[in-house]
């Protein structure tokens, strides 16, 4: 038994040296997408799911467990972090007095990021809310059935 | 005035936080909040008394006619009054006689709930808000009356309440939507004017039969009434609050509030003068049988409601004119003896009235309240109910048809002996006598348990021996509201000898043989036990355990568990249905000219699709079959590069990934691949799947020839930048043109996983329990 786990391990050496730079970019990357959606293609729900791809390559190099213990908390905290923010994002208009959910920007633009509105922080609670939701049901899955 | 009904619900909610103070001993002070109400509500009776409505606009949803204007009149004003002032009465009652309790600060929650939910439906002057307002006084209801949730009967007596209230909801829902389609506007203060076309429009029928639905359950009519001594499991206070003033007055209100508006038809005084006088006969029959105080009580309030559907059924003047006296009536001697009966059960715990006795002179005042509280409701000289009884014969006398007049009132009086019998059994039987074994260790109760049904009492005598004062207060304002225009009419402490005083003596006359009757009997129950296999509670009960046996078969059969079914299921519906549709009302036109040529690479992409489609349904092993659903999903995305659509391209990437490693988590659990599936089985398969295929391409091909309309894109392309200051439509419009619609899928994405979570962490617990 031993034996076969040390085997295993060595069999997934390469996947785990790459997983443990390609965790990062990927993250970084699903982020330039979240926020390049604006002006080309992208936007809060693929960047999610590529956020959430780079924590399930990590789980198969490693474990469900070791990913989880990334986490400060459990990623299904996210849910409800994602949900405020986009609602919070559609409340601000509503006290400058304007319907729900209208788009208020910034008049300059920072740089990097470009110019910062109420989409852009709904698209992170997007964001956010795929990240939550996808890891919750794939780790869920991969830990009890 | 929206402001206070908001403020009520949001000190509801505020009072379950506040645990460490409800269960001190300033918990009293939680009063002041009904009270402050009720002296809000006090202010406005001098406009009211001059007959100016106040009115409250409020807009909700202006694009619907949906608002939340709030009106004042007579007759909302005077149910406010009693929400609220019976209200505080029992805020302070509930705060000493549920002290201790662990969930005090939940009692307290669902009773702020409850009293804004009422206050709310009887203020809203729309349609739509006042259904709204209506559900929640259903709900609310339901936490109070199961408040002793540890007890299986208190849950069944919460869930029939809820479950006829709820069946009634419907109905008002109906009827507020057919107003609305008829008349146009769901104000109804608007649809006053709009009496005569409502009156004559063919729906008349249908209408009031779901305003009568809806009115029905709520009062306790018969055969709807039994929920109502059920809910008796209720906590004293609630059963006080909930059955004298509030929630079961609620269906008398709708009617009365529509009196004006749909009333005075041949259809709706015949069906009321019917379903009111059967009620109040049947309840004030039961009633009598009874030993236990609390069972009285209900049944004898079954009766009251009774009369007062029957009342508005009479619909004359003088009927209506007493319906408003009595709604005061009854609400005044019910409540307080109902919070008599709390405290009788509280010190002796008991409420069998065959081992009560001579209680007077352990607790003075508590009698003096119930013997109040027992001539009130019999009617003697000198009390409100008095008053009211003998408007309820004028009115009965002075019915035009002369033979119909003599039938009401020969129900009026019957119902009232029985009554006056009852009245005594609860307000006269435990006080006086000799003092019994059970009652002779009681201690005194507090003050606070006292003091409410003896204030009630008191305006029970103040009314009868002033009646000026309710008179000239709420009861002439009152009946103005409910006949939609004056009433000439005065309460009298005495109209001189006439039929109506005979009837009166006669009625208190019968009243107390019959009392001396039955105080001696020891258990009349047996004798209505025999017909308990016609009561309508047991037919409802077969019905609904009939309706589970049919549901249980019903999913059985279409909810078998097995996916492949389900989805089989899904697709031949479709086909069936699309295909018909389109084969039916399209002239199927496939124009292949306009397409473009096979490029190389499509050529390569389709051709790898068509071998991993291959590769799946021939394989015997599960990880190539998902690895080549996944290739196809790679291909997809391909042909939306090729046709340039980069953002459906990168999500469905994501997605395919994604789906493919789930497969994956799940597959190495599962048993070996059997190929369980026999030649017929695949053939079927195969002609549902090429059926399916063929006719989403027919749709696609025909998609093409049709002219679409290219507004709504044209205006996205455009705006995205102006307004939204984006490049990327796709985007713009899910952050924020349909930004909602995002919004919503969010929270449903949330939902299934929490869907997911639950399932498996749950299974996952109970395994481990049971190991």
């Amino acid at each position: 038994m031993k034996r076969y786990r040390s085997k295993k391990e060595q069999d997934q050496t390469i996947l785990r040296t790459a997983t443990n730079y390609l965790l990062p970019v990927l993250l970084l990357f699903s982020v330039f997408v979240l926020l390049r959606g604006h002006y080309l293609s992208g936007g809060g729900f693929v960047g999610g799911l590529i956020a959430s791809i780079a924590f399930v390559l990590h789980s198969f190099a490693y474990s469900t467990k070791q990913t989880l213990s990334l986490f400060q908390f459990s990623p299904m905290a996210l849910i409800p972090a994602g949900l405020a923010l986009s609602i919070l994002s559609g409340l601000l208009p509503v006290l400058l007095g304007l319907p729900f959910m209208t788009g208020v920007w910034f008049a300059d633009s920072v740089a990097v990021i470009g110019s910062v509105g109420t989409a852009l922080f709904f698209d992170i609670g997007v964001y956010l809310v795929v990240i939550g939701v996808v890891l919750t049901i794939l780790f869920t899955i991969a830990e009890n059935v | 005035m929206l402001t206070l009904i908001v403020l009520t619900f949001a000190l509801a909610f505020i009072t379950l936080l506040m645990k460490r103070f409800v269960h001190s001993k300033y918990v009293g002070l939680i009063t002041l909040v009904p009270f402050t109400l009720f002296i809000t509500f006090l202010s406005y009776i001098p406009k009211v008394r001059e007959g100016t409505n106040v009115f409250f606009k409020n807009e909700w949803i202006p694009s619907l006619g949906i608002s939340l204007d709030l009106k004042i009149d007579g007759l909302s004003l005077l149910f406010s009054l009693l929400i609220t002032g019976i209200g505080t009465l029992i805020y302070l009652y509930a705060s000493s006689y549920m002290r201790g309790h662990v969930y005090l600060h939940r009692f307290f929650c669902y009773l702020g709930l409850f009293m804004g939910a009422m206050l709310g439906l009887v203020l809203s002057d729309n349609l739509i808000s006042l259904f709204i307002f209506w559900e929640l006084t259903s709900i609310t209801s339901f936490f109070l009356i199961g408040f002793n949730n540890e007890n299986e009967e208190s849950r069944k007596s919460a869930l029939w309440a809820l479950s006829i209230t709820g069946l009634g909801g419907f109905f008002l829902l109906s009827f507020g939507v057919m107003m609305g389609s008829i008349t146009g506007t769901y104000s109804i203060q608007e649809l006053l004017g709009q009496s005569e076309i409502l009156k004559n429009h063919s729906a008349y029928i249908l209408l009031i039969s779901f305003l009568f639905a809806a009115a029905f359950t709520k009062s306790a009519q018969f055969p709807f009434h039994f929920w109502l001594p059920g809910a008796m499991k209720a906590p004293t206070p609630v059963s006080a609050y909930l059955h004298s003033a509030t929630m079961v007055k609620a269906g008398i209100y709708l009617l009365a509030r529509f009196t004006p508006v749909l009333g005075g038809e041949y259809e709706w005084n015949t069906t009321l003068q019917i379903a009111g006088g059967v009620t109040m006969l049947y309840g004030a029959l039961h009633s009598v049988f009874r030993k236990d105080m609390k069972s009285i009580l209900a049944y004898s309030t079954v009766s009251a409601l009774g009369m007062l559907v029957f009342l508005l059924g009479v619909g004359t003047e003088k009927a209506l004119y007493a319906a408003s006296a009595f709604i005061v009536v009854h609400a005044l001697y019910k409540a307080s003896l109902f919070l008599i009966t709390g405290v009788v059960d509280h010190s002796t715990h008991t409420r069998n009235i065959n081992e009560l006795g001579g209680i007077r002179h352990k607790m003075p005042w508590i009698a003096v309240a119930g013997l109040i509280s027992a001539l009130s409701c019999a009617g003697i000289p000198l009390t409100f109910g008095f008053i009211g009884k003998e408007l309820i014969y004028e009115a009965t006398l002075h019915y035009p048809l002369h033979t119909i007049a003599m039938i009401l009132t020969v129900t009026a009086v019957v119902t009232n002996v029985f009554l006056t019998c009852s009245g005594f059994l609860v307000g006269l039987k435990p006080f006086f006598g000799k003092l019994t074994v059970r009652c002779a260790e009681i201690e005194k109760p507090e003050a606070v348990l006292w003091l409410p049904p003896l204030i009630l009492a008191f305006f029970s005598v103040l009314f009868g021996v002033l009646p000026i004062l309710a008179d000239d207060g709420f009861v002439t304002a009152l009946a103005h509201a409910i006949n939609g225009k004056k009433i000439d009419q005065h309460l009298q402490i005495w109209h001189g000898v006439n039929r109506a005083l005979i009837l009166s003596g006669m009625t208190i006359g019968f009243g107390i043989l019959l009392y001396f009757l039955f105080k001696k009997f020891r258990n009349p129950m047996r004798l209505t036990e025999r017909f308990n296999a016609i009561s309508p509670q047991n037919i409802f009960t077969l019905f609904v355990d009939k309706f589970r046996v049919f549901a249980f078969i019903y999913t059985r059969f279409f909810q078998n568990g097995y996916l492949r079914v389900y989805l089989m299921v899904i697709v031949i519906f479709v086909i069936g249905l699309v295909g018909y549709k389109l084969f039916e009302d399209v002239p199927l036109h496939v124009n292949t000219t306009g397409l473009s040529e096979f490029r190389v690479y499509e050529l390569v992409v389709f051709l790898i699709m068509v071998v991993a489609i291959l590769f799946t349904i021939r394989t015997s092993s599960r990880l190539t079959a998902i690895a080549a659903t996944g290739v196809i999903g790679y291909c997809i995305c391909l042909i939306f590069v090729f046709y340039g659509a980069p953002d459906l391209a990168m999500t469905q990437f994501a997605i395919d990934t994604l789906t493919v490693v789930l497969f994956v988590f799940v597959l190495f659990k599962l048993p070996a691949f059997l190929n369980l599936s026999n030649r017929a089985i695949q053939f079927r398969d195969a002609v549902i799947s090429i059926a399916f295929g063929v006719l989403i391409s027919l749709i696609t091909l025909q998609a093409l020839v049709s002219p679409a309309d290219k507004e709504i894109s044209r205006f996205y392309a455009e705006n995205a930048y102006e307004l939204a200051k984006g490049k990327n439509v796709v985007n713009v419009i899910l952050v924020d043109f349909r930004g909602f619609d995002t919004l919503i899928e969010t929270i449903v994405l949330s939902i299934a996983a929490i869907g997911v979570f639950s399932l498996l962490k749950y299974r996952a617990s109970d395994e481990e329990i049971s190991e």
